[in-house]
């Protein structure tokens, strides 16, 4: 019960970190940035390719990996969403899925359909054992990982220049810019941001499913999207609790009722959320004006 | 949108736009059976003609949903899954118990398939259609990835006393030793009888245009675009909401599981996993680079992006990648607004230049 619980937080922490990617980047750019799940995936190569050919520590690694899909988010920014910041979202949405397909196309061709056995990034401490109960070096590190980027994270937004204002920019672009906000440069640097939690997410996820395809980030990402939501999407708080949820409620699903229809649970309960609660658990109701 | 509503009042133009989507088909139809006779089909292409068919219906009636009734649905594959797999064991119940011919086994198949979709569709689309815009959109892919998790579970099979169920394996069935497994789990249908024709599936998408068509002329249509438009408005003027909402939604999940089963039974085995989000994508793709709302845009998309992979072979393992590249150009130069701008210009140079020449 207690493993459950410990695995499916473990998870569900990677969820979430996955998940403050999405949010942050709709409560900007109000898109649904289906791409994301593909740049945990490329953070995954990254740190696979620095650990396994370059044989660097762990470490170096995972700095290689947040490096390279920082760029590559900003990158995505600035060549595939920018020339679309005033078209329909719908446009923007179908933009990020051909980015999607491309970057998985890419990894296919760079890195083949094999799976890629990822090294463990995360043993350089030690596991901890308590009775019977074992939490592995993942999960620790997973859990810290995850509560240190959000401490982080509601720092940065709360206290920084640039993250106030990014919430700027989220509450309302035009007013935010007459306010002499850089509106694109903010919308950059939180998709630099997102991509650089992508690659952490990456590594984290490979590092407890070791096997590494060029699928690897799209049932992720749309888990994460849907933790995102159950959240309330837009929210911080509300991404990481969504995230925990999520993964706890997996995690129980396929303990207890059935591995094959976990998932059907997973988004089942989601559509309770939505019901009950149509802006998710921690979402802000936006009162319609007429 | 306001463009739009003025359109639709000229019915003159109108009726002549939805001809010409009949006659494109008629014309593709037309086409496709003199390439047939002449042996000029290669066949590769001979083998997408029905899934052509399938996916052009899919793109239709995503477009009631996300063009006419302007909600984005992320998860309309479900549909499709529940038409395709309602349909195959429909049609191998038939022919286990003596009904050979195709084409009855087929009419049945799709009857069943669009009926047991539209049940699928009112089911989703009381708890969906209250949520709004991008929720909305997760929750229909939620439902979508429900769909395939169940049907990954399902086996069916039939015997002399009739249709056998169960979730978790095939013994479970108590199935006579004499009977036929129709639906396997994660591996789905297998020894499917092929029903499909290519005939069938031009037949099926005029009557799927003229549903559409009729529906979008009509007092329903004009009420699901005026809630489209302005949904605060149209209650005030007293349009029921959620029941014209609930029609839209409900007949494109019939037709799309119509089209599920045209694709099903084209096939000899179909697995749940071919109905998944990524198909949901591609149709989504094609409603949009059709232009939303616009059918006979709808139709060319489907048509052209289900070849394409195919015309793309020569790139052999960079086809994909070509293929998403072209994607985000389109969109960038369809929806930038410079870019836009740009071609406007160029448009009224040209039609500036006719029109002097008339003068002179």
């Amino acid at each position: 019960m207690l493993n459950y619980l410990i695995s499916g937080i473990s998870l569900g922490s990677v969820y979430a970190i996955i998940a403050l990617g999405y949010t942050m980047v709709y409560g900007i750019a109000k898109m649904l940035n289906f791409a994301h799940g593909d740049v945990i995936m490329v953070g995954g190569y990254a740190a696979f390719c620095a650990g396994t050919y370059f044989g660097w520590p762990a470490p170096v690694a995972v700095v290689f990996s947040m490096c390279i899909c920082t760029i590559l988010g900003i990158l995505i920014e600035k060549l595939a969403y920018k020339p679309l910041r005033n078209a329909t979202s719908l446009a923007v949405l179908i933009t990020a899925i051909g980015v999607s397909y491309f970057l998985q196309n890419m990894a296919l061709i760079i890195w083949t359909s094999n799976p890629k056995a990822f090294p463990n990034m995360a043993n350089f401490i030690p596991s901890i054992i308590v009775g019977d109960i074992t939490i592995s070096s993942t999960t620790i590190i997973t859990i810290i990982a995850s509560v240190i980027i959000m401490i982080a994270l509601t720092l940065f937004t709360s206290k920084t220049k640039m993250g106030k204002a990014m919430r700027a920019v989220s509450e309302d672009k035009g007013a935010a810019q007459l306010m002499g906000i850089n509106v694109n440069a903010t919308i950059s640097t939180t998709f630099a941001i997102g991509s650089g939690l992508a690659a952490i997410a990456g590594v984290l996820l490979c590092s407890a499913y070791p096997n590494l395809v060029p699928t690897t980030g799209s049932m992720p990402g749309i888990k994460a999207f849907t933790a995102a939501v159950l959240g309330g999407i837009g929210s911080i708080p509300g991404a990481m609790l969504g995230g925990i949820l999520l993964g706890v409620l997996e995690k129980f699903a396929q303990a207890y009722i059935s591995t094959q229809l976990s998932d059907a649970i997973v988004f089942a309960a989601l559509i309770i959320v939505l019901i009950v609660k149509p802006s998710g658990l921690l979402g802000k109701k936006i009162q319609e004006k007429v | 949108m306001g463009e739009k509503i003025r359109l639709l009042g000229k019915t003159n133009k109108h009726s002549l736009r939805g001809l010409i989507n009949y006659g494109i088909i008629v014309v593709f139809f037309a086409v496709i059976t003199l390439l047939k006779s002449a042996g000029l089909l290669t066949n590769a292409l001979e083998g997408q003609l029905i899934p052509i068919c399938a996916y052009i219906i899919m793109a239709l009636s995503l477009n009631l949903v996300v063009g006419i009734s302007g909600e984005l649905s992320l998860g309309h594959a479900g549909f499709m899954s529940v038409g395709a797999f309602s349909g195959i064991i429909v049609a191998g119940a038939m022919k286990y118990s003596g009904v050979n011919a195709n084409a009855p086994r087929l009419i049945v198949a799709v009857i069943v398939g669009a009926i047991m979709a539209g049940i699928a569709g009112i089911l989703i689309g009381i708890p969906v259609l209250r949520l709004r815009g991008d929720y909305l959109a997760i929750v229909t892919l939620a439902f979508g990835e429900i769909i395939k998790n169940i049907l990954n579970c399902l086996y069916v099979g039939v015997d002399a006393k009739g249709l056998h169920f169960s979730v978790t394996d095939e013994a479970h069935m108590d199935m006579a030793a004499n009977g036929t497994t129709l639906v396997r789990g994660p591996m789905g249908a297998v020894g499917v009888s092929k029903a499909s024709t290519f005939i069938a599936g031009i037949i099926l998408i005029i009557l799927v245009l003229f549903v559409i068509q009729n529906m979008v002329n009509s007092r329903t249509g004009r009420a699901i675009m005026a809630i489209r438009d302005n949904r605060i408005a149209a209650e005030a003027s007293g349009i029921n909401v959620t029941k014209y909402k609930m029609i839209a939604f409900v007949s494109s999940a019939v037709m799309a599981g119509a089209a599920g089963v045209l694709y099903g039974l084209n096939y000899s085995t179909v697995a749940p996993k071919k109905f998944d989000f990524n198909t949901s994508i591609l149709v989504l793709v094609f409603v949009v680079l059709g232009g939303i709302g616009n059918m006979t845009g709808s139709i060319i998309a489907a048509a052209v992006l289900t070849v394409l992979p195919e015309l793309l072979r020569q790139f052999q393992d960079y086809r994909m990648l070509v293929y998403a590249i072209v994607l985000i150009l389109v969109m960038i130069a369809t929806n930038n607004e410079k870019i836009r701008a740009l071609w406007k210009r160029v448009a009224k140079s040209f039609t500036r230049k006719k029109g002097g020449e008339v003068n002179e």
